[in-house]
């Protein structure tokens, strides 16, 4: 019954960094870069929630669309200020001005809230299902979080194979000359999956505090870096290589706290990482792209 | 219809076009013939806005493009199929000509027809994933995908690169059709023979300057296309 406990935590945890590696995922096919400051987009996401409902008294649903709303304009900005700029520049410019733009968040966050972590109050009000005489607990957290992944990977699916920006999205991930020909206007699709990544990531602050609920400035860095763990896991650019590889990471995460380590939780899962790349160098979902000439 | 004067074009520091001056008019087939590296696919990628010129101007149906973006310039009628088709190839053919008809909104039954009626092979293939189709079939849909904007003037950049004899016959033969529909055409070739016997009229483009200028029978007899580019 243990087990069964610890494969139901490490798929929600998982869900969570799954949530997360979408954004990874979709802003590195779409513009081509590693957006590190997505992990701190998170946290933004996470104070915002906790401040309306905190301060503000409002119900938990007001607090994750205001989060939602926040981190998409937030993410907009970062792109239009700090990466638009750098379009055509090389990657390793953009990739440092990214963990730039990350301190930046960190550091704002720390003036606007301070460094003491805050107690943040699930979102989940209703208690937890007990199964098999008291022996399973699966949590209020662990169900909405588990939903929520699946209702967001069904919808990005949907959006982007069946809508007219979704295929343009596509488009502008393959090939960014041709569909400027086809009259795409790639840079707002650039800014259209920052936004659609951002939301994501105001999601996951929220129920990644719900879940562990200590929030501070650097609440979202490591989450972000699993995430990212993630989505090269599961093949970078690939969005249900991104649900995979996050609940895999989850998985693989909660059963070696269980069962090995604790402490080097981390560093098995890097290597379970490190292992697969050896193997399947695109991830496991990644697609092998042939440069034709 | 499109008129190109004076343009100097740069890589960085490398001066690929070196003032340049042609036009294209309504309803005529225009060649631009030369060797590699002559600066061809440059000119084109100028006029569409995927590259822009250092000096020089490009007016389009009278509006004046040299500085347009790229994805704008569809709108006004301006289509380019550029070299080596780049088609999508994760998307399937149904895809790709839904995003020739991006600028549309949406795709009408009428236009998928009407490319299909061109290309009878892609309808077969509507469901397939592009980068499964063969080099002609992709060359196809590089074209159809550009004609779902009905333009008014399409710039085909190597129609003809790297496809058997029979399927060059077959595209040269669309072009034409194309041409008597309505579209005027502004085509790129290193097949200089196939281009010059469309052309109404061509120009000969070397390091990036024009060297020699006339219509399609006229260069194709003179001596000196003769000997570089016909095999003499």
């Amino acid at each position: 019954m243990g087990f069964l406990q610890y494969l139901i935590n490490g798929i929600s945890i998982g869900s969570v960094y799954a949530i997360i590696a979408l954004g990874y995922t979709m802003v590195y096919g779409i513009a081509k870069m590693l957006n590190f400051a997505h992990g701190d987009v998170i946290m933004v996401g996470a104070y915002m929630s906790f401040c309306v409902t905190n301060y503000l008294g409002l119900p938990a649903v007001v607090g994750i669309l205001v989060a939602m709303v926040v981190c998409t304009v937030l993410g907009i900005i970062i792109e239009g200020l700090a990466y638009k700029p750098l379009r055509g520049a090389s990657s390793l410019a953009v990739l440092i001005t990214a963990i730039g733009v990350s301190y930046f968040l960190q550091n704002a966050a720390q003036l606007i809230w301070g460094s003491a972590p805050k107690n943040f109050t699930s979102i989940v009000t209703f208690a937890p299902i007990k199964l098999f005489g008291g022996q399973l607990t699966i949590t209020g957290e662990v169900i909405i979080t588990i939903l929520a992944s699946v209702v967001i990977m069904v919808a990005l699916t949907l959006f982007t194979g069946k809508t007219r920006m979704g295929k343009a999205m596509r488009a502008v991930s393959e090939d960014r000359a041709a569909a400027q020909l086809m009259g795409i206007n790639v840079n707002q699709t650039i800014s259209m999956t920052f936004a659609i990544g951002s939301a994501l990531a105001a999601i996951a602050g929220v129920l990644l505090c719900s879940t562990v609920p200590t929030l501070q400035p650097t609440t979202g860095s490591m989450p972000g870096i699993r995430a990212f763990t993630a989505a090269v896991f599961g093949g970078i650019g690939s969005i249900p290589g991104a649900m995979l590889g996050g609940i895999l990471l989850g998985i693989i995460e909660t059963m070696t706290k269980a069962y090995l380590s604790t402490q080097f939780s981390d560093a098995i899962v890097f290597l379970v990482l490190i292992v697969v790349l050896l193997v399947k160098p695109a991830g496991l979902m990644g697609k092998v792209v042939q440069e034709k000439v | 219809m499109l008129k190109i004067e004076d343009i100097h074009v740069y890589y960085g520091a490398i001066h690929a076009i070196k003032g340049v001056s042609f036009e294209v008019g309504e309803g005529e087939i225009v060649a631009l013939i030369g060797a590699n590296g002559a600066g061809k696919s440059t000119i084109l990628k100028t006029v569409s806005g995927l590259m822009h010129p250092r000096s020089g101007k490009i007016s389009f149906c009278g509006q004046d493009i040299a500085h347009a973006e790229a994805y704008k310039l569809l709108r006004t009628g301006l289509a380019h199929v550029p070299e080596g088709r780049r088609i999508f190839l994760q998307m399937t053919v149904q895809e790709n000509l839904e995003m020739g008809a991006y600028i549309n909104k949406e795709v009408s039954q009428k236009d998928l027809e009407m490319v299909f009626n061109y290309f009878p092979r892609l309808k077969e293939r509507r469901k397939q994933i592009a980068g499964t189709l063969s080099g002609g079939e992709q060359q196809m849909l590089a074209m159809s995908r550009a004609l779902m904007s009905h333009p008014k003037l399409m710039m085909l950049d190597e129609p003809s690169m790297g496809l058997a004899p029979i399927l060059v016959d077959q595209i040269f033969d669309i072009i034409k059709e194309l041409h008597k529909a309505g579209t005027t055409i502004l085509l790129v070739e290193q097949n200089a023979r196939k281009a010059l016997q469309v052309a109404d009229r061509a120009y000969v483009l070397e390091t990036g300057s024009i060297t020699l200028a006339g219509t399609g029978a006229e260069l194709a007899s003179s001596d000196a296309v003769k000997k570089a580019y016909l095999g003499g």
